[in-house]
């Protein structure tokens, strides 16, 4: 289905310029106007010092036409500005590129190659997922480099999520023949099962069972965004509930129906990926995690220095710097509870789809061959829970958060040892043999010793008392690991394929200890792929033993076109 | 338990002929260091003259000395500096207290950028900067002739082209 991703120019969702920050324009002349009327008028007509409300004022001087010239005059302004700013923001999906031309005064284009994405994201923010649309966002390598769609219908953008995703893969014939006949089965599934799994693709599975090739109804529509604008899901059978429901209700009541439907649906869309999330993340270990973390830490010191304080007589000052930030810790609590709810990850042809969020929702899809290092740790407090947490380096980033409120790079909030081995077998995919498996588990937990890993040797407790034993590394299959940290236990997996070079360094101090440290350099994120005693004549050997098998692993990589055939021209 | 007796200095061995820069970048980084000196001596004796403080004679005194064993100690750090262009990939290293090494295969370079300071200028020298899409690489070689930094320049762009790679 390729409606959007044709090469044509295509323009957003109708009510975009409303939801991008319209309504706040809007909201805050309805205020200036509410609170200032009287200045206003006092401005506008020189009337200073009239007593009464100014309606009756204007109507006692006839001047009833001319005000309600002015409101229209702004509305229609308003309006024009909305629909003029709609109407040059268009993009345009091709073999190649995603393009955006935007901007009314100062326009601007901006072009992203699709071989060259990191990662596509739809995030549903609150009020637009209301209406039903959403924000697309692709990710490239980059500072600011995104391309951003605000805003698609909800299923538009699913719809163009995986076609992009088909064309950057490197398949390169239109995703609609191969998507036409794979929607068409799954609407025939959907219409013989009459159930309420896809809801989300009511349109599809109507059309598609009702004509047996939707595209004829995406024919009729090219503009399908104003389409949409116009009849905004009034006239589309509401899927999954039934058609009797729309039936019925039609127009108004249908709108709301599909809108509930879409509103409750599973984060993943059920056409383009397997509809079951490989982790579930039950919501007491959720609170748990959040519970005990560092900062719930550094708050009960922060109480306990509070009540010290007042105990001694403290002036006070403590007691003023301190509790608004303990109140407003609670809507930190919150949040991070929020953001990770309804968490889900899967593996589609495409990538690993995580996805998150109560109210607003994001779904961010990375592509195989995105992700650039991945750190699996595990903080003091979550030890007697046996839970961690994963999170990735990626060449794009999305401007909007990710789980837990964090940045969107954190791939598991929360799990534990054998969520960890489904999250690493989707990011990590080719690594899942008994053997690495149990590499990843000694990785994890080993106290060290011969266990596989190269580890630092005796005389490095001198700088890391606790666990020299256990900082060390390993390679296999063109996968790093480093392993270091007791208190808090970290291991690294990075993708030599995707390593950009590697360091060691000695300074005085470490000399003296005939030890060394090592670096293994990758793209800026939150995870530092670094080892920082390493014997000095090991160090060498991981020097030669990386670099030798990054530019194998370089070599050997084609991830760029995820879907071709390995070692086929581009 | 006995152990196998580590090299205390970290070196790469089977890498024999590091290929290093100019000498002339001693000139460079000697009159960096005594401008940076001289700067830091006038800090210091504004704080003796105009604020008064009397122990400032022995900060400047402090600073004079540390510049000159800087100065002292700049030729053997500019002979420790040196690269060498592998089959598949550039090796850098630096440095004598902090001994420094990087591999990067070419086909990670993302650019390369060469830029001159005054005093390098004067001299016929250029800096020779090796991109990649990681902060931390830091691949930056000092004290190139300009003629060399600029066919090295244009090897390297050779090398990454036949070696391409995406990021």
């Amino acid at each position: 289905m390729t409606s959007l991703a044709d090469g044509e120019w295509h323009r957003l969702h109708p009510a975009s310029p409303l939801l991008r920050g319209g309504i706040f324009i809007v909201a805050v002349l309805g205020f200036i106007v509410a609170n200032l009327r009287e200045r206003l008028i006092d401005f506008f007509f020189g009337v200073p010092g009239y007593g009464g409300d100014p309606i009756d004022e204007i109507m006692r001087r006839g001047a009833v036409g001319w005000a309600l010239l002015i409101v229209a005059v702004v509305l229609v302004l308003i309006l024009v500005g909305f629909y003029l700013s709609w109407r040059m923001h268009t993009f345009r999906v091709s073999d190649e590129v995603v393009e955006v031309r935007s901007g009314l005064v100062f326009r601007s284009h901006r072009r992203a190659r699709l071989d060259r994405i990191q990662g596509v994201n739809i995030v549903r923010p609150f009020v637009p997922r209301l209406f039903g649309a959403a924000k697309l966002e692709v990710s490239v390598a980059g500072q600011d480099a995104n391309v951003q769609l605000a805003y698609l219908g909800s299923a538009l953008a699913d719809a163009l999520r995986r076609d992009i995703l088909h064309l950057a893969s490197g398949l390169r014939q239109p995703a609609a023949a191969a998507a036409a006949a794979a929607v068409a089965a799954a609407a025939i599934a959907a219409a013989s099962a009459a159930t309420t799994a896809v809801p989300n693709s009511g349109t599809e599975a109507r059309s598609g069972a009702e004509t047996g090739d939707f595209r004829t109804e995406r024919a009729s529509a090219p503009e399908f965004g104003t389409a949409e604008g116009r009849a905004p899901g009034g006239i589309r059978a509401p899927g999954g509930i039934g058609a009797a429901a729309a039936g019925i209700a039609g127009g108004i009541g249908g709108f709301a129906v599909d809108r509930a439907n879409e509103f409750f649906a599973p984060e993943l869309d059920p056409d383009a990926a397997p509809p079951e999330s490989v982790v579930r993340i039950p919501p007491g270990r959720l609170i748990g995690s959040v519970f005990f973390s560092g900062f719930t830490v550094f708050l009960v010191l922060a109480g306990i220095a509070l009540v010290v304080s007042v105990a001694f007589g403290g002036s006070g000052w403590l007691l003023v710097a301190i509790l608004p930030g303990m109140i407003g810790s609670v809507s930190y609590y919150f949040s991070r509870f929020t953001k990770s709810l309804r968490y889900s990850i899967a593996g589609t042809p495409d990538g690993v789809r995580v996805g998150f969020g109560l109210l607003s929702t994001s779904n961010e899809t990375l592509p195989p061959g995105r992700i650039h290092a991945i750190r699996v740790s595990q903080p003091l407090l979550w030890r007697p829970f046996g839970w961690w947490q994963v999170r990735i380096n990626t060449a794009g980033h999305s401007t909007n958060k990710g789980a837990a409120g964090e940045a969107n790079t954190t791939t598991l909030p929360v799990g534990t040892e054998d969520d960890v081995a489904r999250v690493l077998e989707l990011i990590l995919p080719g690594f899942n043999s008994a053997e690495h498996l149990a590499l990843i588990s000694r990785g994890l937990r080993s106290k060290g010793g011969d266990d596989g890993f190269t580890n630092a040797p005796p005389r490095a407790a001198w700088l890391r008392p606790f666990s020299w034993r256990r900082t060390g590394y390993a390679l296999s299959d063109g996968i790093a690991l480093l392993r270091r940290g007791t208190v808090s236990r970290e291991l690294i997996l990075v993708p030599l394929a995707r390593l950009q070079s590697v360091g060691v360094s000695q300074g005085p101090v470490l000399r003296m200890l005939r030890l060394a440290s090592a670096g293994l350099h990758t793209v800026a994120g939150p995870v530092a792929a670094t080892l920082s005693v390493v014997d000095a004549g090991e160090a060498v050997t991981l020097f030669e033993r990386v670099s030798a098998g990054a530019i194998e692993s370089a070599h050997l990589d084609t991830s760029h076109h995820w879907n071709l055939p390995n070692g086929a021209p581009e | 338990m006995p152990e196998p007796e580590a090299p205390r200095r970290l070196d790469l061995p089977g890498v024999p002929d590091w290929k290093r820069v100019s000498p002339r970048y001693v000139v460079v980084e000697i009159v960096g260091t005594v401008l940076f000196g001289l700067a830091l001596c006038g800090g210091g004796v504004l704080l003796w003259l105009v604020v008064g403080l009397e122990w400032a004679p022995y900060l400047i005194g402090a600073i004079a000395l540390v510049t000159l064993l800087t100065v002292l100690f700049e030729p053997r750090r500019v002979r420790a500096i040196g690269y060498q262009l592998r089959q598949d990939d550039l090796l850098f290293r630096r440095g004598i207290m902090f001994t420094r090494f990087v591999s990067v295969p070419y086909g990670r370079m993302q650019l390369v950028d060469i830029t001159r300071g005054p005093i390098a200028r004067w001299l016929g020298l250029a800096d020779l900067k090796f991109v990649t899409a990681a902060a931390s690489s830091g691949v930056l070689i000092p004290g190139l002739a300009e003629a060399d930094a600029e066919s090295l320049r244009d090897r390297l762009v050779e090398l990454a082209e036949s070696r391409r790679a995406g990021l």
